[in-house]
C-alpha cells in the first residue's frame, strides 16, 4: 500500500508545479484527488490519454496538481468543454471534477444535459455542501436550516441529491462514496471510469472550515468520523426504512444502465455519411464540381 | 443550392457560403444552439460535417455551444460555432477564455436587431463593439465583417487562418441581409485555397512550454493527446500554464496577448476600396451597408461628385493606419451604420486631420438604402 501511494505520488503530480496546494489541512479534495490517481494507476490507463477538466472552486484546481492533459475551465462549464474534448478525440479518457456548486447550480443544465447525452465521460462531483473558495455560502446540497454565510438565520431552501439527479437525468452509472472510505471509493472510481456512457461519481467530502465550523459539526476528524458511522452501503439501504435512511449517507452503485453510447453512435453515423459522400463526390467529380459546394 | 455546372457557378446565401467556407479551412467541429438568423448554418454543418468526418452537436445553450468548440479545439478540432445576438450575449464568458487561454476559434455573429430578443430577426448591426469589448477584462481579439456571400466564404476561410496562425478567437460578424441574400458566386479552386494549420512543437515533451514566448508572440500549441501533457487555464498563468499572481509574470503574459495581434497587424487588417483614388468624399462602411454605400458612390460620380468606398472588413484591430491615410485624403467621410455608432467612434478616433465625419444611423430594423446615403455624398 504505502508503496503505491509512493508509485501514485512519483508518477502522477506534477513535479515542476509550484507547490503548495491551495487546499485547507484536512480538506477531503485530496483524499479524493489520490483516489482518483490509485484508480487511474490500477486501471493501467496511459497518461497521456488522460484528460481531467474541471470548473472553478477549491475542487477546479485539482487538475493543476496532476500530470495528464488537463483544463480548468469556467466556473460550471466544465462538462462542455468535455464533450468538446471527448468528440474531437473520442480515444481520450475524461474525467471532469466539479464541485456541488460548480456543477449544479452555475453548471446544473449542462449536468443534466450531459448526463441525457450520455457520451463516454466521467463526472466526479466532489460535494462539500458548501461554496468553500468564496467564503461558506450555501450551495444546492446545502441541507435545509443549516448555517452559512449567506444564511445565517438557517438555510430555508431543499437540497438537491446529486446522485439521483444524475441517474433521473439518464445517466448511466452512479455511485456514491465519501472521503472516509477511501478505498470504496477508489473502487467505485475504477467502476465510473470503466463504464461505457456518462457516469457521475458523487464524493460526499469535508468542508470543516466553511461549512462544519458554522454548523458545529467539529473539524476533519469529526467530519470523517460522522460519514463513516452514517453511512449505509446501498445494499443494506434497500432492506431500510425512509426513517431509518434520514440522516444516512447511502454509498454505492446507485444505477448502472445499459444503453447506446451517443460517442459511439455517431462514429456509426460518420462513417454512414462518409460512404454515402465518397459515392456522391465521385460522380460529381466527373463532372467537375467541387466537394464543398453542396 | 442551385449549381450552373458550365459556368461553376453556383447559388448560395450568405449562411450557406459560410458554411461552404468553413469546410473549405477544414472545420471538422461544430457546436450550436438554434436561433434565427443563423440556424441555416448548424443545419447544413450537421449534414455536411459527418460527411467530411467531422462532428456536429446541438448544444443546451450558447454557453455550452462555445464551451464545446473551445474543448474541441484543445484536443485538436478546427472548431466553429455561429449564433445571433442573444447567443452572442450568452457566449461571451467563455470568448475571454478563448483570449487568455489562447484557443483557436471561430465565433459567426449573424446580427439582429437588440438589445434583448430585440427584433427578430430585423436586420441590424448593433453588436459591433460587443464583439470588441463584451467579454470582461482586457483582451485581444479579431472581428471581421462580411458583407457578401462572396466575402463569406472568403473571410470565412481567412477567419480560421488567422485563429491559427494566431490562437485567438476570430469573431464573423454577418448580419441578416447578407445571412439570407441569395446570389450566385464562383468558389474558388480547392486547391487554390490556403490553409493555414496551428504550429505544434517540435521539441521533447519534457521540453514543452505551452505558454512560452517566442518571436510571433504565439506559443507553439500541442493537442490533448499528442503526448505533450500540459495544463490549459482560464486563469493568468506562467509559460509552464500554471496560475501565477507574480506582477512580473502576468504582465510579461497579458502584454504578450495583445503584442501577437500588432505583430500580425498588417495581415490581420483587410479592407477594400473602390473609386478611392481620386476621391475627395468616401463613404466608410461594413457588412450589408456597404453594398448600398457602393452603389451610392457610382450615382454621387455619375453627378459628378468624386466619391469612393473604403470598406472595413476587419473592424478590430480597427485598420487606422488605411482609414487615416484616406480621412487625410478626404474632406468628408460618411460613416452610414445600422445601429446609433459604433464604428463612427473608431473612425472618429483616428481622425487627425479636418475631415468632416458625418454619421448616418438607421435603426428601424431595415437596411439603409444607397438613396440615404447619395444624400450625403452630395450634400456634405
Amino acid at each position: 500500500m504505502l508503496e503505491r501511494a509512493e508509485i501514485v505520488r512519483e508518477k502522477y503530480l506534477r513535479h515542476d508545479k509550484k507547490f503548495p496546494h491551495v487546499w485547507c489541512p484536512g480538506c477531503g479534495n485530496g483524499i479524493a484527488m489520490g483516489a482518483i490517481l490509485r484508480a487511474i494507476h490500477t486501471m493501467g490507463l496511459s497518461k497521456n490519454e488522460v484528460v481531467m477538466a474541471s470548473g472553478i472552486g477549491c475542487s477546479g484546481r485539482m487538475p493543476t496538481y496532476v500530470d495528464f492533459n488537463t483544463i480548468h475551465t469556467t466556473h460550471g462549464r466544465a462538462l462542455t468543454f468535455s464533450t468538446g474534448i471527448k468528440l474531437a478525440n473520442p480515444d481520450l479518457t475524461v474525467l471532469t471534477v466539479m464541485g456541488d456548486g460548480d456543477a449544479t447550480a452555475i453548471g446544473g443544465n449542462h449536468f443534466i444535459h450531459a448526463a441525457r447525452r450520455n457520451l463516454d465521460l466521467t463526472a466526479i462531483i466532489i460535494n462539500n455542501s458548501i461554496y468553500g473558495m468564496t467564503g461558506g455560502q450555501y450551495s444546492p446540497t446545502t441541507p435545509f436550516g443549516s448555517i452559512s454565510t449567506t444564511s445565517v438565520y438557517g438555510h430555508v431552501e431543499h437540497a438537491f441529491s446529486i446522485a439521483e439527479l444524475a441517474a433521473t437525468a439518464g445517466a448511466s452509472f452512479v455511485a456514491r462514496s465519501t472521503v472516509y472510505h477511501a478505498t470504496h471509493l477508489e473502487d467505485m472510481l475504477k467502476l465510473a471510469i470503466a463504464k461505457k456512457g456518462f457516469s457521475v461519481m458523487e464524493v460526499i467530502s469535508n468542508c470543516h472550515v466553511q461549512y462544519g465550523k458554522k454548523n458545529k459539526l467539529g473539524g476533519a476528524v469529526e467530519m470523517l468520523n460522522s460519514y463513516k458511522d452514517n453511512a449505509v452501503k446501498v445494499e443494506k439501504a434497500a432492506k431500510m426504512t425512509p426513517e431509518e435512511l434520514e440522516g444516512k449517507i447511502t454509498i454505492g452503485v446507485l444505477a448502472d444502465v445499459d444503453k447506446p453510447v451517443s460517442t459511439e453512435v455517431y462514429r456509426r453515423v460518420v462513417e454512414e455519411a462518409r460512404v454515402k459522400a465518397e459515392i456522391i463526390t465521385k460522380e460529381k467529380e466527373k463532372n467537375g464540381v467541387k466537394r464543398y459546394e453542396e | 443550392m442551385a449549381i450552373d455546372e458550365k459556368q461553376n457557378k453556383i447559388l448560395l446565401q450568405g449562411n450557406e457560403a459560410i458554411v461552404a467556407g468553413a469546410l473549405a479551412a477544414g472545420c471538422n467541429f461544430f457546436a450550436g444552439y438554434p436561433i434565427t438568423p443563423a440556424s441555416e448554418i448548424s443545419e447544413l454543418l450537421s449534414v455536411k460535417l459527418p460527411e467530411f468526418g467531422g462532428t456536429f452537436i446541438q448544444m443546451e445553450d450558447e454557453i455550452a455551444s462555445i464551451g464545446a468548440i473551445l474543448g474541441a479545439s484543445l484536443a485538436g478540432a478546427k472548431a466553429m460555432t455561429a449564433t445571433s445576438g442573444p447567443g452572442f450575449s450568452l457566449m461571451q464568458e467563455n470568448l475571454g477564455y478563448g483570449c487568455i487561454a489562447e484557443v483557436p476559434c471561430v465565433i459567426v455573429n449573424v446580427m439582429r436587431g437588440g438589445p434583448s430578443t430585440g427584433l427578430p430577426t430585423s436586420v441590424s448591426q448593433g453588436d459591433v463593439q460587443m464583439a470588441r469589448w463584451g467579454t470582461h477584462g482586457d483582451h485581444p481579439i479579431i472581428v471581421m465583417a462580411v458583407s457578401s456571400v462572396a466575402d463569406c466564404f472568403s473571410i470565412t476561410v481567412k477567419a480560421f487562418n488567422l485563429s491559427e496562425k494566431y490562437r485567438i478567437p476570430v469573431i464573423i460578424l454577418s448580419d441578416e441581409v447578407v445571412a439570407h441574400t441569395r446570389e450566385s458566386v464562383v468558389l474558388p479552386e480547392e486547391d487554390s485555397i490556403r490553409v493555414f494549420d496551428r504550429v505544434k512543437p517540435d521539441v521533447p515533451p519534457e521540453w514543452y512550454k505551452p505558454y512560452a514566448d517566442n518571436n510571433r508572440g504565439v506559443p507553439d500549441m500541442a493537442n490533448f493527446g499528442d503526448g505533450y501533457r500540459h495544463h490549459v487555464t482560464g486563469l493568468v498563468h506562467d509559460e509552464n500554464g500554471y496560475p501565477t499572481q507574480n506582477g512580473k509574470e502576468v504582465d510579461a503574459f497579458l502584454r504578450r496577448i495583445h503584442g501577437k495581434i500588432s505583430k500580425g497587424f498588417n495581415e490581420i487588417q483587410v479592407t477594400k476600396t473602390y473609386l478611392m483614388e481620386d476621391a475627395d468624399v468616401c463613404v466608410i462602411a461594413y457588412g450589408s451597408v456597404a453594398r448600398s454605400a457602393l452603389r451610392a458612390v457610382r450615382d454621387a460620380r455619375a453627378n459628378g461628385v468624386k466619391a469612393g468606398l473604403v470598406q472595413l472588413i476587419t473592424l478590430f484591430p480597427f485598420p487606422r493606419k488605411t482609414v487615416d491615410a484616406y480621412l487625410r485624403q478626404c474632406r468628408a467621410a460618411v460613416v452610414p451604420e445600422m445601429n446609433m455608432g459604433q464604428i463612427v467612434r473608431e473612425v472618429s478616433r483616428v481622425n487627425q486631420t479636418d475631415c468632416r465625419i458625418v454619421k448616418h444611423n438607421r435603426i428601424d430594423g431595415h437596411l439603409i438604402t444607397p438613396d440615404e446615403i447619395l444624400k450625403h455624398l452630395t450634400t456634405v
